[in-house]
């Protein structure tokens, strides 16, 4: 909302500098977001004599002027205005001057071979108007080398602040003047607007007809018109048009920009019909579903039966309190006018205005609610306005509906405000600013009762009151007190969930991976490859359209991410994320996940080409060991975790596996991405990855003591045993340990594979697996008798275990 | 006589031999020649015992003195040869210092700012008493938006630019789930499950349907919440300045709230805090320059009695601001589009080391 001071000092008397009115603006809540001063803005610019005008020699429509600029010597510019003549006073900008009409800073210039030391303006070039026929002709009296600014009087200030949904009452200059009154910059002038006499009997021949179905949504709860005949339209006065310039709004002809006046001077939206283009009975209903209206704006619009509009026989002239009709509106030629002031239902404006997209003034100030008790006198002063503007005759108001505006009265206790705020204000002063705010105050104990005024429908309760004489006295006043300290030592703060997304983040970076943060929303295509693409897991409004599935895993977002590197150049990285993913739009569908990928040679120890080893491709056993190593770090007993060639869908089928903790109590997976799944997302492989879902793991039994048990070691010196074994190229090495493990528990500490192979010599379909058995004497030492016994068992567990026989 | 002439012959033969051996094997073939059980000297040790006690009287030191000598300068012989045999062996070893290291995964790895910002945000509100609270990404209409006092249809809506989920078969168009706008839903879920007095802050993935140079589709908002009976704007005040210096690490920071509106908060304010914009990067905490960076207030009679506790009784505060936006202003980051497209270079640049962990006795930024 943009006004200028000048404007402002109509409704405020005051002697305070702009400065201290913009700094109080923001203060109380009407935040000030540009300040334009013009005078400054014009600064550079002078009042010049052009001494002689002569025809430039190579161009026709160009003159060749002499400039006295009251300094130094005569300065030659180049000139294409008309009007440019000998002897005229004009304005003059130097070379090195910012004109703001055209934006750019003046250079020494060469027309058509005669130089250029200046610019001649026009009034649109200084953006004092639209005007740009000719250059600023200036009386014979102007005074050569003063300031134009100074000359000219110009010394405004636009102001432009921001309005927040609640104050329709400040889109009004007189409102932000009612609020700066009672901030005590100054005094609110009287507002009250005289009823302007009909001149002419009766209401007229248009009357308004409400055309409401019983149930329907009615937007219009209140219409005023008025009648003017044999007005006489045309520009509007120059003040009138220098201050709708000034906040950035075009004149358009008098009735326009008296309309324009009104909606920014009392936050009055208006709307001027062209009398003789109504045609029938006028009236207000809901749209007809397809109805269409050519607006203002130059589009046509669609309509539908939530939407309000005037009409007449002939069909829409108004879109209700957004935009009106192209084809009811006034011309230069219109001398008839019936002039609307209605009062609209705020949401049903909002939900028009978000249909139809239209952002208008009318809009922007209806649906933050305009005051009721504003709608005659609106209606009064466009009257008072037309008739001294463009003259004519006028008829009586005519009046269809009406708004009662509730008798708010809010029972106030005025240590409300040192309850919320911590803030002690005198009774007479909070007094004084809700009364100066135009609330009523009556009472004078502990509790008032405060009847809230029709223009601020936002203020509801007591804390609103609060925040009404805080603003006021202003939040800086609010003393800083400490929030109470805790009595003790901080308790635990983050929660189970919490923990292990901390720990697992900084567990993968320790192993070499980058953090990733990716959007939670990916492509249908990328959804569906991974498991998601569910219809309510879609956005009905996806910013782009490849952004539209929430994702069913991090998998997608890395992988992406992994491409665009490989595009930048860096196909080798290592990437991870720590997020939610979705399986359903509930809140148990939200689930945490750590997941991590490495392409091409990010492995865990070395990373591209080196001088100490070569450049390894990344494997499954990479994703399994950056898997297990999580859930070690996330306090998980690693050798209770099942490993089984269970791959998941994204995985290559024969490298990959599953790790739980039981067929249902599945932690995540590991292994190499499927060939066809890299060609899809057009990566190159190999990419390798595992997913843990952070939400499986089970929670640590609560222990009664954080004692760690007895250390249990003995003091004899463990013996360790090589076995190699042929075995069926099938068998899986896991189970091969987990048999020998099982020949004796209480001698057997661990089992160890140190070397596999397959090759002819064993055999096609064969393979070797060699195992290193560690037994763990625990009261004397083994003999050979018992070693050979274990060794026994343990050749003999394996063979029936996996068929596997102890090599000769 | 013969003898005499004999042992100095002998002494000049073994020197000379001892002189002359390369390395530790000739050495010690030397020292056998000599000192060994059928050795030169040894063997004239042997002798002594065929002589006359006169005789012995004067070749005893003789031959002694001769066998200790020599014994002397094998050793010295040693010593030299080992040392050089050691200097030999380090010339040998030597090796190309300069040649470089592959990074370990431990300086290859990194954390995202975000995440590190989250850490240094709950170190501190960890001293302050807080707890951390969660919400889930997708949200009902009521959460959104109802019960934090925002009307069906009101503009305030509207300012959210809300993604909508695809309504399921079965739902009428009313119950649409959001993505939420905002954390403040997880207010009315920890009002809802939590008796007073709360303290949390609740930080979050939060989506508005907006993209530029600082606004992404996805974001992350920390939320703060504290409600029991008496707290109230001048301890806002205190919760937020304390913060800001804490987490900027300046000692002094000057805030400038300005009322302003949100449906959820009576009274409401947005705060700026004092800057400098003189330079590349806009410094906290110096400077005459004011900067949005929160927006905060009452908690809002309506919120405290929908979740179902009694507003004149129980009362608090609320703030909300951008995880993504105070890494940014803190650690100098010009887009908020980066923070989204893994770029390793990025990651690299901006990322924080595994280990860097923010706590309030270590400090939180190394």
């Amino acid at each position: 909302m943009k006004f200028t001071i000048d404007w402002l000092k109509d409704h405020l008397d005051t002697k305070a500098s702009n400065d201290e009115i913009i700094e109080t603006l923001t203060m109380i809540g009407l935040e000030v977001e540009e300040v334009e001063d013009q005078a400054k803005v014009l600064n550079d610019f002078t009042v010049c004599e052009v001494i002689s005008a002569e025809k430039h020699p190579n161009a026709d429509k160009l003159r060749v002027c002499m400039v006295n600029t009251g300094s130094g010597d005569p300065v030659k510019v180049v000139c294409g205005a008309p009007n440019a003549r000998t002897g005229m006073k004009g304005v003059f900008a130097a070379v090195g001057t910012y004109v703001p009409g055209v934006d750019f800073t003046l250079t020494k210039g060469n027309i058509r071979g005669e130089e250029s030391n200046g610019m001649l303006c026009s009034e649109r070039e200084l953006m004092l108007s639209d005007e740009h026929d000719g250059i600023i002709d200036l009386p014979e009296d102007a005074p050569v080398g003063t300031k134009f600014v100074d000359y000219a009087g110009i010394d405004d200030v636009v102001v432009d602040i921001a309005i927040t949904p609640n104050r329709g009452d400040a889109t009004g200059i007189y409102g932000i003047a009612r609020d700066l009154a009672a901030a005590g910059i100054g005094e609110l002038k009287d507002g009250i607007v005289a009823p302007v006499p009909a001149t002419l009997n009766g209401e007229g021949d248009i009357s308004v007809d409400f055309r409401f179905g019983e149930g329907e949504p009615q937007a219009c709860k209140m219409f005023a018109g008025r009648l003017f005949k044999g007005v006489k339209n045309g520009p509007s006065p120059e003040w009138l048009q220098k201050r709708l310039i000034a906040i950035g709004l075009r004149p358009i002809n008098a009735l326009a920009d008296i309309t324009n006046y009104i909606s920014y001077d009392r936050g009055r939206p208006l709307h001027a019909y062209d009398a003789d283009k109504i045609n029938g009975q006028f009236h207000a209903r809901n749209a007809k579903k397809g109805e269409k209206i050519l607006a203002l704006d130059g589009k046509t619009y669609e309509l539908d039966e939530t939407m309000c509009i005037l009409a007449d026989d002939n069909g829409p002239l108004c879109i209700g309190g957004i935009m009106g009709g192209e084809e009811s509106g006034c011309t230069e030629d219109t001398t008839n006018i019936f002039m609307e002031c209605a009062w609209w239902e705020p949401l049903l404006i909002a939900q028009t205005g978000r249909k139809t997209g239209i952002v208008s003034d009318a809009r922007y100030r209806l649906e933050r609610h305009a005051d009721p008790e504003f709608v005659l006198p609106g209606i009064e002063l466009a009257t008072k306005m037309i008739l001294e503007i463009c003259g004519g005759e006028v008829h009586e108001v005519t009046v269809a509906g009406e708004v009662k505006s509730p008798e708010k009265v809010i029972e106030f206790p005025l240590a409300e405000i040192t309850r919320l705020t911590g803030l002690k204000v005198p009774f007479a002063e909070a007094k004084a600013i809700l009364t100066r705010l135009g609330f009523w105050v009556a009472g004078s104990g502990d509790v008032v009762k405060v009847n809230v005024p029709s223009y601020r429908p936002d203020i509801e309760g007591k804390a609103d009151l609060v925040e009404e004489v805080m603003r006021i006295v202003g939040v800086d006043k609010v003393p800083v007190d400490p929030l109470p300290r805790l009595s003790g030592v901080a308790p635990k703060m983050l929660t189970t969930i919490q923990n292990r997304r901390r720990i697992a983040r900084r567990t993968l970076a320790a192993r070499g991976f980058h953090e990733a943060v990716t959007w939670s929303f990916i492509s249908e295509k990328e959804a569906t490859l991974f498991g998601g693409g569910a219809d309510e897991l879609k956005l009905e409004n996806p910013i782009v359209s490849d952004l539209t599935d929430m994702r069913p895993s991090l998998l997608p977002g890395l992988l992406a991410a992994v491409g665009r590197n490989a595009n930048r150049g860096f196909a080798d990285v290592a990437l991870f994320e720590v997020g939610q993913v979705f399986k359903n739009d509930s809140i148990d569908g939200q689930l945490n996940y750590a997941t991590g990928v490495r392409a091409g040679t990010a492995k865990f120890a070395q990373v591209g080409r080196d001088w100490q080893g070569k450049a390894n491709k990344v494997d499954v056993f990479d994703a399994k060991a950056d898997a297990l190593g999580a859930l070690d770090a996330l306090g998980m007993d690693v050798n209770n975790i099942q490993v089984v060639a269970e791959p998941a869908d994204w995985a290559h089928p024969g490298r990959a596996g599953r790790l739980q903790l039981g067929p249902k109590m599945i932690l995540g997976w590991f292994g190499e991405l499927h060939p066809a799944l890299i060609s899809e997302l057009d990566l190159t492989g190999p990419v390798v990855a595992f997913e843990l879902n952070l939400d499986a793991i089970p929670s640590p039994r609560k222990k009664a003591s954080k004692a760690k048990g007895a250390l249990d070691i003995s003091d004899l010196q463990p013996v360790r045993r090589d076995f190699a074994f042929l075995a069926d190229r099938n068998v899986e090495a896991g189970k091969l340990v987990k048999a020998a493990n099982s020949a004796d528990k209480k001698l057997i500490q661990s089992t160890s594979i140190f070397d596999v192979f397959e090759g002819e010599h064993v055999g096609e379909g064969k393979k070797s697996v060699a195992i290193e058995v560690t037994l763990q004497p625990r009261q004397k030492t083994l003999t050979d008798e018992e070693i050979e016994a274990v060794s026994n068992k343990i050749i003999a567990a394996v063979e029936k275990a996996t068929g596997a026989m102890l090599r000769g | 006589m013969n003898d005499v002439i004999s042992l100095d012959t002998l002494r000049e033969q073994i020197t000379a031999d001892i002189e002359n051996a390369s390395d530790e094997k000739a050495l010690d073939a030397v020292r056998v020649a000599a000192l060994g059980k059928k050795g030169s000297v040894s063997e004239q040790l042997k002798s002594l015992g065929k002589m006359s006690p006169e005789e012995r009287k004067s070749a005893g030191p003789a031959i002694n003195g001769l066998k200790n000598d020599m014994a002397a300068l094998i050793e010295a012989k040693s010593a030299e040869l080992k040392k050089a045999a050691l200097e030999a062996r380090l010339a040998s070893e030597k090796v190309d210092v300069t040649l470089p290291l592959q990074p370990g995964p431990m300086q290859r790895g990194s954390i995202h700012p975000v995440s590190q910002t989250l850490d240094e945000i709950t170190a501190i509100f960890s001293d302050m008493g807080f707890a951390i609270a969660e919400g889930p990404d997708i949200e009902s209409d009521y959460y959104n938006f109802t019960a934090l006092n925002f009307p069906e249809g009101h503009p305030a809506r509207e300012m959210h630019d809300t993604f909508f989920m695809k309504a399921k078969e079965g739902d009428d168009n009313g119950s649409k789930m959001v993505l939420r706008t905002h954390t403040s839903p997880v207010q009315i879920r920890t009002m809802e499950n939590q008796e007073p007095p709360i303290r949390v802050v609740i930080p979050g993935r939060t989506y508005r349907c907006d993209s530029d140079q600082t606004h992404t589709p996805m974001f992350h908002q920390l939320e703060g919440l504290v409600i029991d009976k008496s707290s109230h704007i001048g301890q806002l005040r205190w919760v937020l300045e304390e913060f800001l210096k804490a987490y900027f690490e300046v000692d002094n920071v000057k805030t400038r709230f300005r009322p302003s509106f949100f449906p959820f908060t009576e009274p409401s304010m947005e705060v700026d805090v004092q800057c400098d914009r003189s330079g590349k990067e806009v410094k906290i905490g110096e400077g005459n320059d004011w900067l949005e960076i929160l927006g905060c207030g009452m908690v809002h009679p309506n919120v405290i009695r929908n979740c179902g506790l009694d507003p004149d009784i129980y009362q608090g505060f609320a703030w909300g601001m951008g995880i993504d936006r105070i890494a940014m202003l803190k650690y100098g980051m010009p887009d908020l589009r980066d923070f989204f497209d893994a770029d390793k270079r990025w990651m690299e640049h901006y990322g924080f080391r595994p280990l860097d962990l923010p706590t309030l006795f270590g400090g939180l930024s190394s």
